[in-house]
């Protein structure tokens, strides 16, 4: 299970993240949507300290960490527990595909590097790019690249995967791809929070929608809802928007 | 102007290349030394250690503010003054000890910034899947920047092999203090030099010609 409660980021008097609650069933899967610059990136880093909350409690399984009063011991222990996936991929430029997603298993759970490449070959497998194993990441397409940035995360076998806006960097022709591996792992029952701008994936996909606006939650709801029944004028306005900029893929 | 002594400068070659292993040791022993100090150095200057890192910009201002051969006659005829262990310090390990110190503040600037140059998304990755601090800098950071820095500290230790010159001030009969010796009793001082200049120059060139296969296998991964 995981569970935010109170998750506040201030960037000098700029409050970014004002007061987050958010649980998820294991299993579940949260997508966020939002304006930009609205603090769904931040959100998401929060979660794993590559930005440190100013308050709030995180759970994340059996880890509860009081924000403000982290250890390294805690912030370790939350980063051993999540996976990120980045929207620029942040794939180890120095290391091939199965070396990308191997690293994790060698470093953290110190498997051989034997046993952790055979896992990793696997991983491979399972997102369809056994082929690129000894590719390097400026070799590949940005879908491949997201693809193998996925099996790193994958390769953590995470209590929660988090994406950041996974599909934005990408060429319209590989967005469709790593949405299929998403949609993939959505079926394999593996908990996500997924910030993005992709409605139609959000739909299909997700359990719970939450729209942020100003660093708040404005609305929570399964996708049904939120989409067809917004209550809040501010996630009527911006479904307006992003639907009609959307408007092919919705019809 | 009288010709060129060719057959004395032929008989010269054997000679001096029985000093090259001692020029090359010197060097090789110089830049692995420096190559050390220099990572620690960079290492403590890019995590801003407090204390440690004004150490480390005092020690790296003053080994690039001041000439090799003024640090060379500090150690090899100043500090036995003062530090009596030394008094039996030969030019052979002051050169390496000099070569040392001085290079290594130079490469530390040069590691320094390939460090602080790679992008901080990489960082994040490996923090996100649960690395710490230590294993992000060694299993992703310095291999990236090794990448970047290879060329500059190849440059270096090009440099390193001619200062190892200098060593024939403190004494030591290596490549230029045999030379020196040779051409002082056969009065041919061109010929000798020429000679000694023709030995480095293909010295470095066989290194750059090592240093751009080097480069080409350091730069695999990134070719698309
Ligand atoms: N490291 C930072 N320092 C200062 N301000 C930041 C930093 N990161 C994000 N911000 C600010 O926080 C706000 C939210 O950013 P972000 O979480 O990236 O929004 P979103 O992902 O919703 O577009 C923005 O105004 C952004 O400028
Ligand atoms: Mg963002």
């Amino acid at each position: 299970m995981i569970a935010l409660k109170g998750i506040t980021k201030r960037f000098g008097e700029h409050t970014v993240l004002d007061g987050i609650d958010l649980s998820l069933e294991r299993g579940e899967i949260i997508v966020v949507i939002g304006p930009s610059g609205t603090g769904k990136s931040t959100l998401l880093r929060c979660v794993n300290f590559l930005e440190r909350p100013d308050a709030g409690q995180l759970t994340v399984g059996d880890l509860s960490v009081d924000a403000a009063r982290a250890t390294s011991d805690d912030i370790l222990g939350l980063r051993r527990r999540t996976a990120f996936v980045f929207q620029n991929y942040a794939l180890f430029a120095h290391k091939t595909a199965l070396e990308n997603i191997a690293e994790r298993m060698i470093v953290v759970e110190g498997l051989s590097k034997a046993e952790a490449h055979a896992r990793a070959r696997e991983i491979l497998e399972r997102i369809g790019l056994a082929d690129k194993a000894d590719a390097y990441p400026a070799a590949l397409s940005g879908g491949q690249q997201q693809r193998i940035g996925i099996g790193r995360a994958m390769a953590a076998k995470a209590e929660v995967i988090l994406f950041d806006e996974p599909t934005s960097a990408l060429d319209p022709e590989w967005v469709e791809e790593v949405l299929a591996l998403m949609k993939q792992l959505a079926a394999e029952q593996q908990t996500m929070i997924v910030v993005t701008h992709e409605m139609q994936f959000a739909r299909e996909v997700a359990d719970q929608v939450v729209f942020m606006d100003g660093g708040r939650i404005v609305e929570q709801a399964p996708p049904s809802e939120l989409f067809t029944h917004p209550r809040d004028e501010r996630t009527r306005s911006f479904l307006r928007k992003v639907l009609a900029g959307n408007a092919p893929s919705d019809a | 102007m009288q010709a060129l002594n060719l057959d004395y400068m032929v008989g010269l070659v054997p000679v001096l290349l029985g000093y090259l292993p001692l020029t090359l040791g010197m060097a090789a022993a110089g830049m692995v030394c420096a190559l050390m100090l220099s990572c620690l150095l960079a290492v403590v200057r890019v995590s801003r250690l407090p204390v440690l890192d004004q150490a480390a910009q005092l020690f790296i201002s003053f080994f690039r503010g001041t000439p090799l051969l003024v640090q060379l006659f500090l150690f090899y005829y100043g500090l036995p003054q003062f530090l009596s262990f030394l008094v039996s310090i030969n030019g052979v390990t002051a050169t390496i000890m000099g070569l040392t110190l001085h290079f290594s503040a130079y490469m530390a600037e040069s590691i320094r910034a390939a460090i602080t140059g790679i992008d901080r998304s990489q960082t994040e990755a490996a923090q996100s899947i649960g690395m710490t601090n230590a294993q992000t800098m060694r299993r992703i950071i310095l291999p990236q920047a090794t990448r970047v820095a290879t060329p500059t500290l190849m440059n270096y230790f090009i440099d390193m092999i001619k200062s190892t010159s200098l060593a024939f001030t403190l004494g030591v009969t290596e490549l230029m203090g045999a030379t020196q010796k040779e051409a002082a009793s056969s009065f041919l001082y061109f010929e000798a030099f020429l000679v000694v200049a023709v030995i480095y120059w293909i010295i470095v060139e066989a290194l750059s010609w090592c240093q751009k296969r080097l480069e080409k296998r350091l730069n695999r991964a990134y070719q698309r």
